[in-house]
């Protein structure tokens, strides 16, 4: 069955995730397309060119690019790993925090704002210091500690005077001093696969600013929240990143809908990149029922 | 598989599991580079990211 199977593989740069996503699917003789996301077009009248897949793996580095092909792809009836509604969610860091809340899972208190004058007032509801997220962005971009209200205005003017209509949109989380560490859970459908520390001692901590990472065996708690969370943005092949915090346990800090794990992978031993190949082919497998 | 860096001119080699679309890091000057062809081997500059990237 699987080899009857058609998968595209939407990429923007080949990381060394997609290249053992590629080799898994090599090892099992699936027919499959690289797709490099800078030379695709889409015309809503001819869907022809993209239905004979039987299932999309977006992996586009640029979350607007992949958000658009799976939205396309989608209303084709062509499933896609993570789906739009997912990708929608999980690329917005006030649509991700309305979601959780609505699940009940555990985050850091936030508040969002559209003024610098509500901003303000926000900030300073929650207490100094406080951390300002870009709405869009990852690898810890553009995350601003603000530790008084000279920060506070300042950043917050830079912000509405200097970025685009977006950075307006201003997301304000309490801070948190997470021991130089914070978690990492690998979700494949409704499994927690592997679970690692990522350490540094940056109060930004991400392997993609040069973090390290530890071997985290998984618990029923953390395997509890993780899925939860994942559930509650619709379900796929997430990242789900975590904070221990000392008197509330584990809370949410963000999900990630085209989550990298080459530190992961390694660290951890297991094989993600398969078990994310077994998935997919379970979603493909799924649609060609569905269509029969 | 020897080609040279877009930057900077420096020798590269690329290694047999090389992949089309693949970053590489120029050892000398240290700018990232796309390989956009195993045969012949050649390089481009890799896209600068973008507001939007990430995981």
């Amino acid at each position: 069955m699987q080899n009857s199977l058609r998968i595209g593989v939407l990429y923007s740069r080949l990381r060394v995730e997609e290249k053992w996503i590629f080799a898994a699917l090599d090892e099992r003789g699936v027919t499959y397309d690289r797709i490099d996301d800078r030379n695709i077009q889409f015309d809503v009248d001819q869907p022809e060119t993209w239905q004979g897949y039987d299932a999309v793996l977006v992996r586009s580095i640029s979350y607007s690019r992949g958000l658009y092909a799976a939205r396309m792809l989608n209303n084709w009836g062509i499933p896609t790993i993570n789906a739009a509604s997912v990708a929608e969610i999980c690329g917005d860091k006030v649509a991700t925090y309305a979601a959780l809340a609505k699940a009940g899972v555990p985050q850091l208190r936030t508040k969002v704002a559209f003024t610098v004058e509500s901003a303000l007032e926000a900030i300073e509801e929650l207490g100094y210091p406080v951390v300002l997220k870009p709405v869009v962005g990852s690898w810890g971009r553009l995350l601003a500690k603000v530790n008084d209200r000279d920060a506070a205005e300042a950043i917050l003017e830079h912000k509405a005077t200097l970025g685009s209509v977006q950075h307006s949109i201003f997301y304000i989380q309490e801070y948190l001093e997470k021991q130089g560490r914070d978690i990492r859970v690998m979700i494949i459908g409704d499994q927690a696969v592997a679970a690692i520390y990522r350490n540094s001692p940056h109060w930004i901590t991400n392997t993609a600013r040069g973090g390290s990472g530890e071997v985290l065996p998984l618990t029923p708690e953390l395997e509890q929240i993780s899925h939860a969370a994942a559930e509650a943005v619709g379900g796929g092949l997430l990242g789900v990143d975590l904070f221990e915090h000392p008197e509330r346990g584990y809370v949410l800090n963000e999900i990630n809908h085209t989550t990298e794990f080459n530190n992961a992978q390694p660290i951890t031993g297991v094989n993600i990149a398969d078990l994310a190949v077994d998935y997919i082919l379970e979603v493909a497998k799924q649609s060609t029922l569905e269509a029969a | 598989m020897n080609t040279n860096c877009q930057e900077c001119d420096a020798g590269i080699t690329l290694e047999s599991s090389t992949e089309v679309n693949e970053i590489l890091v120029c050892p000398d000057c240290g700018v990232e580079l796309e390989v956009t062809s195993l045969n012949p081997p050649a390089l481009e500059l890799a896209p600068m990211e973008e507001e939007d990237w990430g995981e």
